[in-house]
């Protein structure tokens, strides 16, 4: 009998990971679900395919230019120069999902630190900052991207950071916004009251509560960085051929648009999968992670 | 006697707006023993809370607040004292919680709600004792089992959202005493508590009082608490102490027209039988503070009004035997009317 109580009254156990709500939360949003599986699916066959795939991406096979996809193992088709598109298409992806993360990671590190302190101290320290962010904000991003890619060798890490220089400030307000309404908490205050310094409270207890969002904010930073890159490769500032991005294989494909339309279509759908699905996973991710999303 | 464990003296809070400033708090003195517990008790606007924020000095410059006066702990020696309103940031940081703690009404929001409660406890005790890792988890587990949370090993790794009110209240105190603190403000610690709870965090106070010897602070609007656990009162009134003496004294003899109408204002339960049995309760409203009325605060209000003695000058707060004070135009003829009564 006592063993029975005993068992009775112990604390339940907590949920595991996968049983958790804001999991089931976000695989209920379908869209964000098919967005999660493209992403995976894109991932893997850009770090995996090439190994698989018959053709080089370098390859120049002058009797196979142009041709259509589904010729022989050509699925996607080749270029002017008889490269396979696929293959092409996968080592691009590389880059250009490469290029998406490190943007992420970079801007939100960079967008949290100012908007946490921003935040976190008011007054002049945090107007200053602030006006900053306004300042780069009112800068139309894609100028501020063509200007700056003047100035550097355009190797795949200087786009990145030059990207980043662009994506950061949504981030900081985000962040900004968040801590000055959690740093009024009570537990704010306690955590002072219980001795705990400027630096502590900034990334130990507010940080961690502001998590929703910039995940979210996050994932929505890939899509945009994704398109960036695309667009300032489409240009011609970004990633330089050999080395295939998916902006710069869509920039090769103009001139030959009527007669070849694959070279231009392949990599559009590609582009706009990729941005979809990081948009959707940010959708869902922002349902999940609200807790309220429930009661609706 | 021994010396108290802390002093505030002539505390006085002001707050800078656009238009001017605003005192909210005047000439705040008292006293409380190791051991003692001193309630401090007002309607709600009455500067209960902001006189506790001072104490810990939490109204900082970003506010547009002004502090003066001086709130002290002993200091290295005898004698000795540390003003916690003149030491610098890094020193305030040092004390805070280390040698006074506190604890506040809403025990979900005073946790962080995406930290294990665990963790939050053992924070406290790194943020000074500087010990390790392992150390501060079993001095978090120690300080569950004192605070009588069941489980405790298996609490540790519970978020704030999955415990109750009264545990969660419970783990602040925890927290709070991580330290053992010399002094303890708690601010209205049950008010957001059932009945039942509020009643076992009360004996849990009581009980790690005895235990450690601190003294504690008690904010609070409801005297059903004061008389359960304070050794003295002191009721506050516009930023004013009006009247302070031990717990007995004030509740059965009030002697300012204020403390008597707040008490008057309890429902008692022998009205409860009587349908329609008026509620005794103090006309008007406390007054704004920017725009407090001449003489004694309380003398549109008062039912003792004499115009000519209370709308005079602010009274002071005059020394009675048996530790008490008040502060009443009128306090002469209560002391005389007091002493008739004792003679009688």
């Amino acid at each position: 009998m006592a063993m029975t109580t005993a068992t009775a009254i112990s604390v339940q156990r907590r949920p595991h990971w996968w049983q958790q709500r804001t999991l089931s939360r976000f695989l209920r949003h379908r869209l964000a679900l098919i967005g999660l599986i493209v992403i995976v699916t894109l991932t893997l066959a850009c770090v995996f395919g090439p190994y698989l795939l018959p053709h080089d991406e370098l390859t120049v096979d002058l009797r196979a230019r142009f041709s259509p996809p589904l010729t022989d193992d050509f699925y996607l088709g080749t270029d002017p120069l008889g490269r396979d598109i696929t293959s092409r298409l996968l080592m691009a992806g590389r880059i250009s999902l490469l290029v998406g993360f490190s943007v992420m990671l970079i801007s939100t590190a960079f967008g949290t630190l100012i908007g946490v302190i921003a935040g976190y101290f008011r007054g002049w320290t945090g107007v200053v900052l602030m006006r900053i962010v306004d300042a780069f904000l009112a800068f139309p991003s894609i100028f501020l991207v063509l200007v700056l890619s003047a100035f550097v060798k355009p190797s795949p890490f200087m786009i990145t950071v030059i990207i980043a220089l662009t994506c950061w400030m949504e981030i900081a307000r985000i962040v900004e916004a968040e801590i000055r309404s959690l740093r009024e908490r009570d537990f704010t205050v306690a955590a002072r009251l219980a001795g705990a310094s400027a630096r502590w409270i900034m990334f130990r207890e507010l940080v961690p509560n502001a998590m929703g969002p910039i995940i979210v904010a996050a994932t929505l930073t890939i899509a945009n960085a994704i398109l960036l890159e695309a667009y300032i490769s489409f240009l011609g500032y970004g990633i330089q051929p050999p080395l295939p991005s998916w902006g710069n294989m869509l920039n090769s494909a103009q001139q030959y648009l009527t007669n070849a339309p694959w070279l231009a279509i392949v990599p559009g759908i590609t582009i706009t999968l990729a941005v979809t699905s990081f948009n959707f996973i940010g959708d869902g991710l922002r349902d999940a992670l609200d807790s309220r999303s429930d009661l609706q | 006697m021994t010396a108290p464990a802390l002093i505030a003296r002539e505390l006085c809070v002001s707050f800078h707006k656009a238009g001017g400033s605003v005192q909210v708090i005047h000439d705040v003195c008292f006293e409380i023993a190791p051991g003692e517990t001193l309630a401090l008790v007002g309607e709600s606007g009455s500067g209960k809370s902001v006189t506790s924020m001072a104490l810990m000095r939490l109204l900082g410059k970003a506010n547009r607040v002004s502090l003066s006066g001086q709130v002290l702990l002993p200091g290295a020696s005898d004698g000795d004292f540390v003003d916690l309103l003149a030491v610098d940031d890094h020193a305030i940081r040092r004390l805070r919680g280390r040698r006074i703690a506190m604890i506040f009404q809403e025990p979900l929001t005073a946790l962080n709600p995406v930290q294990r409660i665990g963790a939050q406890i053992a924070e406290a005790v790194r943020f000074h004792g500087g010990c390790s890792r392992r150390a501060a988890r079993a001095r978090a587990l120690e300080l569950l089992e004192q605070v009588g949370i069941p489980e405790p090993r298996s609490r540790l790794d519970s978020y704030p959202h999955e415990l109750s009110g009264g545990m969660r209240q419970r783990v602040v105190i925890a927290i709070a005493l991580a330290m053992e603190p010399e002094v303890l403000i708690a601010d209205e610690p049950t008010t957001a508590l059932d009945v039942t709870v509020q009643a076992q965090i009360l004996a849990l106070l009581k009980q790690l009082q005895r235990d450690n010897g601190m003294a504690m602070l008690f904010i609070t609007h409801d005297f059903g608490v004061v008389s359960e656990v304070a050794d003295r009162v002191a009721v506050m009134y516009a930023g004013r102490v009006v009247e302070e003496g031990a717990v007995g004294a004030v509740l059965e003899r009030p002697l300012m027209p204020y403390t008597a109408g707040l008490l008057a204002s309890v429902p008692k339960l022998e009205l409860a039988g009587l349908p329609g049995a008026p509620l005794a309760t103090i006309e008007g409203s406390v007054p704004d503070p920017a725009r407090l009325p001449e003489g004694c605060s309380f003398h549109p209000r008062c039912r003792e009004y004499r115009p000519g003695i209370c709308d005079g000058a602010v009274p002071p707060l005059a020394d009675l035997p048996g530790a008490r004070r008040i502060r009443c135009a009128r306090a002469g003829e209560w002391i005389a009317s007091e002493e008739s009564s004792h003679a009688d």
